[in-house]
């Protein structure tokens, strides 16, 4: 699936809720289908700090494309983290450093992204293409 | 007898639905909502009388410089300080306690030197001193605190030694919601001729103030928590310290005479308020704390006793959750979390259902590393709020536990 089908096939997936309850309840839900994170990247040196809530994040390269890990320590950030990581993970570098991440608008989580958040959400996803750029650097 | 319906009506804010339910607003603690006399205040102010206040000739400027010093006598009054000019305005409790810790710090702390403050402090109380203490390599002590959140006062005296140069601490925590016996312990720091600066941006809106009868030295809170505006506090300094402080900021307004050899600074209040003030803001502040008045702040600490003892009961049904700061003496906010849920995803879902909360470590994060925690939900009911608003809160929790269950 492309960049741009992954988006849309999450946007169809929100689609069929239109109570903001059910949205959430989806996240919970899907929170649970991250992978667990291996306890030796859930340290200091991959956290990114959000004034409400922690991100850890990792990433490795997978012969050409990126695989991300992560977690946090709040379920809502996490269901989110579960959608990034379900479009930009197992991606070509190159792709995910310009990513039109279209999709979080769309679904109405754009808010869930806002400096205001303080959720390391916003830190999350600059850190996820710097992580593509610093990959797509060292491919050149 | 309270009317709380009667009280809703004068805070527009509060008539409104988010995400399509009524608000309930319980974040208080970090700014309350505005009278509609507070808000047409400042309207007014802006479109007639604007003018920069003291020394102009012209009658908008005089008008202006009237109602400005006449805000400072009805902080005077309401805080019971000795005289008007012991009212220094401010930016806000930040601004209050730097000024000292820069102005205090400056002529009477030096090396070796140490500073007291408390466990359960916020962010604001400490920082302050702590870059002091880095310029003038002098020690911050702290008075612990124990599992209800109170202040370990037996502690007190082997704390205060000769090198205690100012004690710092707040009146109510803003955590917690715990309200410190500020009283006792400004007598025993005077006992060893310590002053005092007391944080009261938790208590200014709860409880009567009285800074004579309390003998603190200094005390400081914020406009915007007891339903001023923005961008105004106040600084309460007694006239002996303040006559003796060096300035604290430089500028307009709080010089007597300038030259490049020698310059004079104002009397005071005015040798603390350097630049244009934000005199609008005061003026609304003075609205503000007339507002409380003709209610009545006993009537007001009452009725909100009856709303945390209610609130109390009623959350300490759901299952799970935990409170943090019991103290038996609290203002009437509750900080507490549900088990193994995230406080941010509690404070998301209960957004989502038109209830303000905080959730987060309420600029103190040395609160919550005593407890081992990440942060807490914090609801801070105040005198506008009613009993079926926290029925609303309850009901919120016991959906928030289904959903993450």
């Amino acid at each position: 699936m492309t960049l741009k089908e992954t988006q849309d096939e999450i946007i169809e997936e929100f689609r069929i809720f239109d109570q903001w309850m059910d949205k959430y309840q989806y996240l919970i839900d899907i929170s649970k289908d991250l992978p667990p994170l291996d306890p030796k990247y859930k340290t200091n040196e991959y956290v990114i700090e959000g004034c409400q809530s922690k991100v850890w994040l990792y990433a490795e390269m997978d012969n050409d494309v990126i695989r991300y890990v992560a977690d946090s320590d709040a379920i809502i950030t996490k269901g989110i983290i579960a959608l990034l990581v379900r479009v930009l993970s197992g991606r070509k570098p190159d792709e995910v450093k310009d990513a039109d991440l279209y999709f979080i608008e769309q679904i109405g989580l754009r808010e869930n992204l806002s400096p205001a958040r303080a959720n390391g959400l916003l830190a999350m996803i600059k850190q996820m293409k710097l992580y593509a750029l610093a990959f797509f650097a060292k491919s050149q | 007898m309270l009317n709380v319906q009667k009280i809703r009506e004068d805070f527009p804010a509060l008539n409104q639905e988010i995400y399509g339910y009524p608000l309930v607003y319980f974040d208080n603690g970090a700014t309350t909502h505005k009278p509609q006399i507070v808000i047409d205040t400042l309207i007014h102010l802006y479109s007639t009388v604007n003018s920069s206040v003291h020394r102009g000739m012209h009658q908008l400027s005089i008008q202006m410089t009237e109602e400005y010093e006449n805000a400072r006598s009805v902080v005077q009054y309401f805080i019971n300080a000795a005289k008007r000019e012991e009212i220094i305005f401010t930016g806000g409790t930040t601004g209050s306690i730097n000024t000292i810790a820069s102005s205090f710090g400056e002529a009477y702390i030096s090396e070796g030197d140490e500073i007291l403050i408390t466990a359960i402090e916020h962010h604001s109380n400490i920082v302050p001193w702590q870059l002091l203490a880095e310029r003038k390599k002098a020690t911050i002590k702290v008075i612990p605190m124990n599992d209800r959140g109170e202040l370990i006062l037996d502690e007190l005296d082997v704390l205060m030694t000769p090198q205690t140069k100012i004690l710092a601490l707040n009146h109510v925590s803003n955590a917690l919601g715990t309200i410190n016996p500020v009283k006792e312990i400004i007598e025993k720091a005077h006992e060893r001729n310590i002053p005092v600066l007391v944080d009261g941006a938790q208590a200014i809106q709860h409880d009567k103030i009285d800074v004579q009868d309390l003998d603190c030295d200094f005390y400081a809170f914020s406009g915007h928590k007891v339903y001023g505006p923005n961008g105004i506090g106040v600084l309460y300094g007694k006239e002996e310290w303040l006559e003796k402080l060096p300035p604290y900021q430089g500028g307009g307004d709080m010089v007597s005479s300038v030259s490049f050899d020698k310059t004079t600074y104002a009397e005071l209040p005015l040798k603390f308020e350097a630049g244009t003030a934000n005199y609008p803001a005061a003026i609304g502040l003075g609205k503000a704390l007339d507002y409380i008045t003709s209610i009545g702040k006993e009537t007001i600490s009452e009725y909100e006793k009856t709303l945390l003892e209610y609130a109390t009961e009623k959350m300490s049904k759901i299952d799970g959750l935990k409170f943090y700061g019991t103290s038996k003496n609290k203002i009437s906010t509750l900080s507490f979390l549900m088990e193994g849920i995230h406080p941010s995803d509690t404070g998301l879902i209960l957004d989502k259902m038109g209830i303000a909360v905080r959730s987060g470590t309420h600029c103190a994060q040395p609160v919550m590393t005593y407890f081992g925690i990440d942060g807490t939900v914090r609801a801070s009911m105040v005198f506008y709020n009613t009993k079926e608003e926290i029925d609303r809160l309850y009901e919120g929790l016991i959906k928030v536990k289904q959903m993450f269950q």
